[in-house]
């Protein structure tokens, strides 16, 4: 096992830059998540990190040791690819045993490390069959069976879970996370699901447009996201986004949307804010923190009345649409609450977790 | 018709529902719809191998049943034996040849960038598209021993003169290596087709696997293509024994008959010699041997169905 040090990677291909200088430490057994959007470049750094890719500029450390001009079969790293890539004339067994049949592994060896990845991935029944004649989820477990017994240094994985239906998804990624807590093998994980990224990640990196966002913890990512990109990607439904002006009045500072109801800023962000009095902001509230009243009393819980427009029963809570502002803005209300489309309904909002954001910029101030 | 049927009462007769039920079976369907192939290819092909099968128990002015007499003249002639040996030496040589060379152009021609690719591949492709009577025509220019390309290049080198159609082991070559240029861009194409179905991230898994060059060829590629190269094999192994008119243009059968195959001597005895019993018996023995081929072929690329 092993580090993996990113240092000013660049890919360009002909007309495009597919990655602009990323720098990422990758800490020994660790799990993370690229994520971000269609297009941002995630594929093309992973295959960069497993050699499958050349790298324009810059500089992959694998345990110390730079590997730009190692091939792919050196680097001793593992791959799942998306669409599996089994080898169709190939048995189960022949499909995990292949790299340490290339390596000359004694038999025995071999034959203990497929059947303590069967193990693992519970495919014991199908070592004989085909990959073609295997469900999808199957054809994943072999996937990994087929990093698993490598004992690779590093596992990059390019969005094993997409091919697959909604509820295998939600099972595999928990026996995804389950086999690295077994198995602490350092990991790369390229999704473009949110969920995904923040359920598996030690840390997140999110990316955009061939450069990283944001990385960091996940609940670091979705309490203090840095621009307004990552507020956005990360959490679901999406932060609300309410176009705003901060104005001082009396030493404290209040956010005031037009046409609308105005907040007090909390005392102890005033200090952070004061620097922009005056300005026209983003409040970036997230939905959990737009609710009904009741529970503990606080002064930065602060009530308006709206007119729901949407209201969607999810079971445990009800989504709630009304307009603010020219924008749609989401809340999370108790099922018990009585939303309706067209109710007039008073509302709080939680501006302990507000973030005020510079539209020009994309920063969260 | 299936309405009607699954709305008949019930109190319908036996026999008549068990036939009812016999035309509905998806097998039975399946066969009549295939039927009017069927009788097709059997007219085209069951009729003139009875045909062929028929005339060659006949005598040579082709009035007197004889039984298997034309065959037992053939087994006792040194000639058919030579001929048996020529046929299936020159088949399984240009075979191999062409499936080798068409496999390496293959190769060659998948790692072209894709832009020059079409040129290339359509220029690869013109000697098997030109008739092959008028193309050895051209060839049979360039072995001529006194005027042709050939020699005068090897002479001007310093080398000898060659008898390219003169000499028995000249002449066996110079057939053989037409029949390659003919039918090597056939491979190619097969080949080429099979190659680009290989998914690429195979490759890539195989790669990161750790296997090398050789070793992505050997565990991937040939295994990908094992069953078009046994498919190509067998047609080409079918056309080339039977081959004709490479043959008949280039040296017809000389020096001194050494480079007959099947047809070109059936041909010579048949039409040639006017003992047309006799060339349907040298034409009827190919079948036995194809059939073997075909057999051992085709069991192969069933007993691996269609993987992948
Ligand atoms: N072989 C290539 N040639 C040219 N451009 C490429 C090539 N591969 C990728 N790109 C471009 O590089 C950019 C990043 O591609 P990449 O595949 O890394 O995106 P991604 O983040 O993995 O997206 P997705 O979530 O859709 O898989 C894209 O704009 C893409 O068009
Ligand atoms: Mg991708």
């Amino acid at each position: 096992m092993a580090d993996v040090q990113l240092r000013k990677l660049v890919k360009r291909y002909d007309e495009v830059e597919a990655v602009r200088g990323i720098d990422l430490d990758i800490a020994d057994h660790e799990f993370v998540v690229l994520v971000g959007p269609s297009g941002c470049g995630k594929t093309t750094t992973l295959r960069m990190i497993a050699g499958l890719e050349e790298i324009t500029d810059g500089d992959i450390r694998i345990a110390g040791e730079v590997v730009n001009d190692i091939p792919p079969k050196d680097r001793d790293i593992a791959m799942v690819f998306q669409n599996y890539a089994l080898y169709p004339h190939m048995t189960v067994t022949e499909n995990m045993s292949f790299g340490l049949r290339l390596k000359r592994f004694a038999q025995e060896v071999i034959a203990g490390r497929v059947s303590e990845a069967a193990q693992i991935l519970d495919i014991r029944e199908l070592l004989e069959r085909k990959p073609r004649q295997l469900s999808g989820g199957q054809r994943q477990r072999v996937a990994m069976g087929r990093a698993i017994v490598r004992h690779a240094k590093v596992f990059l994985f390019d969005e094993p879970l997409s091919n697959l239906d909604a509820k295998l998804r939600v099972q595999m990624r928990t026996e995804i996370k389950k086999l690295h807590l077994r198995l602490r093998t350092t990991t790369v994980y390229v999704t473009h699901d949110q969920v995904e990224a923040m359920t598996l990640a030690d840390r997140v990196v999110v990316m955009n447009n061939g450069r990283i966002e944001q990385a960091g913890a996940p609940t670091e990512l979705y309490a203090s996201p840095r621009t307004r990109f990552v507020a956005g990607f990360i959490g679901s439904p999406a932060m609300n986004f309410i176009p705003c002006v901060l104005e001082q009045a009396a030493g404290a500072l209040r956010v005031a949307i037009p046409g609308g109801p105005s907040f007090d800023v909390p005392g102890d962000r005033t200090a952070r804010y004061a620097a922009s009095a005056g300005r026209k902001l983003l409040l970036g509230l997230r939905p959990e923190h737009v609710t009904e009243p009741g529970g503990a009393e606080h002064p930065s819980v602060q009530a308006f009345e709206t007119v729901l427009e949407v209201t969607e029963p999810m079971g445990m809570e009800t989504l709630v649409y009304f307009p603010m502002a020219g924008t749609q803005v989401c809340g999370r209300v108790d099922p018990g609450a009585g939303a309706m489309p067209n109710k007039r309904m008073t509302l709080v909002a939680d501006m302990r977790h507000m973030h005020l954001i510079d539209e020009e910029s994309g920063l969260v101030l | 018709m299936a309405s009607n049927a699954a709305t008949a009462p019930d109190g319908a007769t036996r026999p008549r529902s068990s036939l009812r039920k016999a035309a509905q079976r998806r097998s039975t369907i399946a066969f009549l719809m295939a039927l009017p192939l069927i009788l097709l290819i059997a007219a085209l092909v069951v009729y003139p191998a009875g045909y062929a099968i028929h005339l060659s128990t006949l005598n040579k002015s082709m009035e007197e049943f004889v039984g298997f007499e034309n065959f037992e003249y053939l087994f006792e002639r040194e000639t058919f034996w030579m001929v048996v040996w020529q046929s299936s030496i020159f088949a399984i040589t240009a075979v191999v040849f062409k499936a080798l060379i068409g496999f390496v152009v293959a190769h060659l021609v998948h790692n072209i960038p894709l832009k020059g690719q079409r040129k290339w591949r359509g220029m690869l492709l013109v000697p098997w598209v030109i008739p092959p009577a008028m193309s050895t025509l051209a060839w049979l220019w360039l072995f001529d021993s006194s005027y042709s390309a050939f020699n005068w290049i090897i002479e001007g080198l310093g080398g000898p003169r060659v008898p390219w159609l003169g000499e028995t082991g000249w002449a066996r070559f110079s057939v053989i290596l037409v029949n390659v240029w003919y039918g090597a861009p056939f491979f190619m194409i097969m080949y080429l087709a099979a190659l680009k179905s290989v998914p690429e991230q195979l490759y890539e898994a195989a790669e990161i696997d750790g296997a090398g060059w050789w070793q992505r060829m050997w565990f991937i590629t040939l295994p990908m293509m094992r069953n078009i190269i046994a498919i190509t094999v067998l047609f080409s192994t079918i056309v080339t024994f039977a081959n004709f008119d490479i043959v008949r243009v280039l040296t017809a059968g000389g020096p001194i008959d050494t480079t007959h195959v099947f047809a070109t001597y059936a041909f010579k005895l048949g039409i040639e010699s006017s003992d047309i019993p006799l060339g349907a018996a040298v034409s009827l023995f190919m079948f036995p041997l194809l059939a073997l081929a075909a057999i051992f072929i085709l069991r192969d690329v069933n007993k691996r169905g269609n993987q992948g």
